[in-house]
């Protein structure tokens, strides 16, 4: 029992670590009607900036906030040199002009700072464990990962709802010329929404960089799962990015944890060890592909599209 | 006729590519035998790719799972201890066709972005398949110790395995080109430009595209056991995501919707490739702003470009 809420935890700090690059891409591809493959690469970026500005200032705290600025202005020059040209071509553009994006920042990565990849140690006093019921210690820093996630959903809530600038950002994403046309620079909003994305895939990437390595090919990974997580959601809605992102957390965490162990009741010892981990991996991917079998616009489509 | 500059590219491509084992034979580098085999192999998953992304707008981002598919057959009934190319090529083709059968029955239920992204997640689904089968080297790979067998034919010659992959290239360009201009294949570009109208006159498009959809992942099988006997070597990496994408950038930048568009740029990128590696270890910082800008300023592909200006 005690292992289970410890892996329900693990699930909970994986989506929302996901919720971050998700929330981003969603906007993106909500409001620019754009697949960005390199929103990955932003993440990777992350936690490379992270390392190098932990190891330059010698603060954490100054790593954080540095890293959130370098990736919001490398999103923004990111949007205005290549994206911007991107928008209203079709998908199939979109996926390869950001093909070709990963393959330049994995190797401009490569370039700046080397095939090794890179270490970021936690200050002190987030690296220990906390008792959160009695019984059961885990780690502060997987705590305020969850933390800082939700503190980002709380203020995305409040700047999509309740700002000036948000409603343009719903005005924009259901009808983009609209609002052009009122009079809006949505040139420069679309700038500022790739920059938000960019800078919050940074934060997750700096934020999973002392939990695992900064290394190259990072981004990747989790850019799929994190498609895998707004197609579940309905591309465009932050709510289900929301819900999709704790739910694929939950899904991929627990099944790893546990399917293995549940496929010895069923099977033979040595079937299960074989069968075990590829469907724990394929998991997520077998339950976004019935989902959308059943609802092939995802659980929450975004209103207004 | 030769006017056009698109048929002079190919014709000089095609007594390029016939004539090289001459000059290998010659004395040439042999480094370039085997790198064209590999060319005329992944240009042969390109045509298949054409056949849905060009001809028939389904953007399938995984499509290199039936290279994947195709390769495991060979691979895993060479470890079984059956070798003969009766047995296993036939075969391959036919888990490939059931492979994207049922892959394409569930995916072409969706659309646009969506269609892209289940497409990925089969692939990736097979994949992680493919990492776990430990009786079949898992994430290392498999090494393949004979090549099938086929009686005199013997494909671990490495010229005759050569013109053995040319001549399936050009044979399934030619079979493409026959679908695309067929009615069936009136049909499948008829439902890109207007899918309403297309089932408004009564033809019943989820079925068309299927059907498409399995000819092309069975050619792709064909590329998948091809590869297998070319490297002699099974892994994962085969349908790897990004393989898929590579496989796209072919047939985008030798040109969507070409008979020899998918070749030309089989050709291209690859050649690219070796000769950016041979100037930096860092070649694909060149290359991926090229692939953007080819998307930028240059839709067509090459074949786009060598078009007429007046046509």
């Amino acid at each position: 029992m005690l292992y289970f809420i410890e892996q329900c935890l693990n699930g909970l700090q994986i989506g929302m670590l996901l919720f971050l690059l998700a929330a981003g891409l969603t906007l993106i591809f909500g409001i620019m009607n754009l697949v960005n493959l390199a929103h990955g690469s932003l993440y990777m970026l992350g936690a490379y900036f992270a390392a190098t500005f932990a190891a330059w200032t010698g603060s954490f705290f100054a790593a954080v906030v540095l890293t959130i600025a370098a990736t919001l202005i490398v999103g923004m020059a990111v949007e205005i040199i290549a994206m911007r040209r991107l928008y209203g071509r079709d998908h199939l553009d979109h996926v390869l002009g950001t093909f070709g994006l990963i393959l330049f920042f994995n190797e401009a990565v490569r370039l700046i700072w080397g095939a090794a990849g890179m270490n970021l140690s936690l200050p002190m006093w987030l690296n220990t464990a906390v008792q959160i019921i009695p019984g059961i210690y885990y780690p502060a820093y997987r705590l305020a990962i969850i933390a800082v996630a939700l503190a980002v959903a709380v203020f995305l809530y409040l700047l999509v709802m309740r700002t000036r600038i948000g409603m343009l950002i719903r005005a924009g994403a259901s009808d983009r010329e609209m609002v052009g046309a009122l009079g809006v620079n949505i040139k420069l909003l679309s700038t500022l929404i790739f920059g938000i994305g960019a800078a919050l895939a940074g934060l997750a990437g700096l934020m999973q960089a002392p939990i695992l390595t900064a290394q190259i090919g990072m981004g990747e990974n989790i850019l799929i799962v994190t498609f895998v997580v707004i197609i579940i959601g309905g591309i465009g809605s932050i709510r289900g990015a929301f819900i999709a992102s704790i739910f694929v957390g939950l899904t991929d965490t627990i099944g790893r944890a546990f399917l293995p162990d549940l496929l010895r009741l069923v099977l033979s010892p040595a079937g299960a060890s074989t069968a075990g981990p590829a469907l724990s991996s394929m998991l997520i991917y077998l339950v976004m592909a019935v989902i959308l079998i059943v609802r092939p616009e995802g659980l929450f489509p975004a209103s207004g599209k | 006729m030769m006017r056009d500059p698109r048929t002079a590219v190919v014709v000089a491509l095609l007594i390029f590519l016939a004539l090289l084992p001459v000059y290998i034979a010659m004395g040439g580098n042999n480094f370039v035998l085997i790198l064209f085999t590999r060319i005329l192999i992944l240009a042969l998953a390109a045509t298949s790719l054409n056949l849905i992304l060009g001809y028939g707008g389904m953007v399938s981002f995984g499509h290199a799972v039936y290279l994947g598919i195709g390769g495991y057959v060979v691979g895993i009934l060479a470890k079984e201890g059956v070798n003969a190319g009766i047995v296993q090529w036939p075969l391959a083709l036919l888990v490939s066709a059931l492979f994207s059968l049922v892959i394409g029955a569930l995916s072409l239920r969706t659309r646009g972005v969506y269609f892209i992204m289940i497409t990925l997640a089969f692939s990736q689904m097979l994949y992680y398949v493919a990492v776990s089968l430990d009786r079949y080297g898992a994430d290392d790979g498999l090494t393949i110790y004979r090549r099938s067998q086929f009686g005199l034919l013997n494909l671990s010659n490495k010229i005759l395995f050569y013109y053995v992959c040319l001549a399936l290239l050009l044979g399934v360009i030619f079979l493409v080109a026959r679908i695309v201009n067929s009615r069936f294949g009136m049909v499948i570009r008829g439902a890109t430009s207007n899918e309403r109208r297309m089932r408004a006159i009564g033809f019943p498009v989820f079925r068309y595209r299927l059907v498409c959809f399995v000819i092309a992942g069975t050619l792709c099988g064909l590329a998948g056991v091809l590869l297998a006997n070319h490297t002699d070597f099974i892994s994962p990496a085969m349908m790897h995501w990004t393989r898929s994408g590579d496989l796209i950038v072919m047939v985008v930048l030798g040109g969507m919707g070409s008979a020899f568009g998918p070749l030309i740029g089989a050709v291209v990128l690859l050649v690219l490739e070796e000769a950016l590696s041979g100037i930096t270890e860092y070649w694909q910082i060149i290359l991926g702003p090229l692939l953007l800008l080819i998307v930028l300023f240059a839709r067509g592909g090459i074949v786009g470009m060598l078009r007429p200006r007046h046509a």
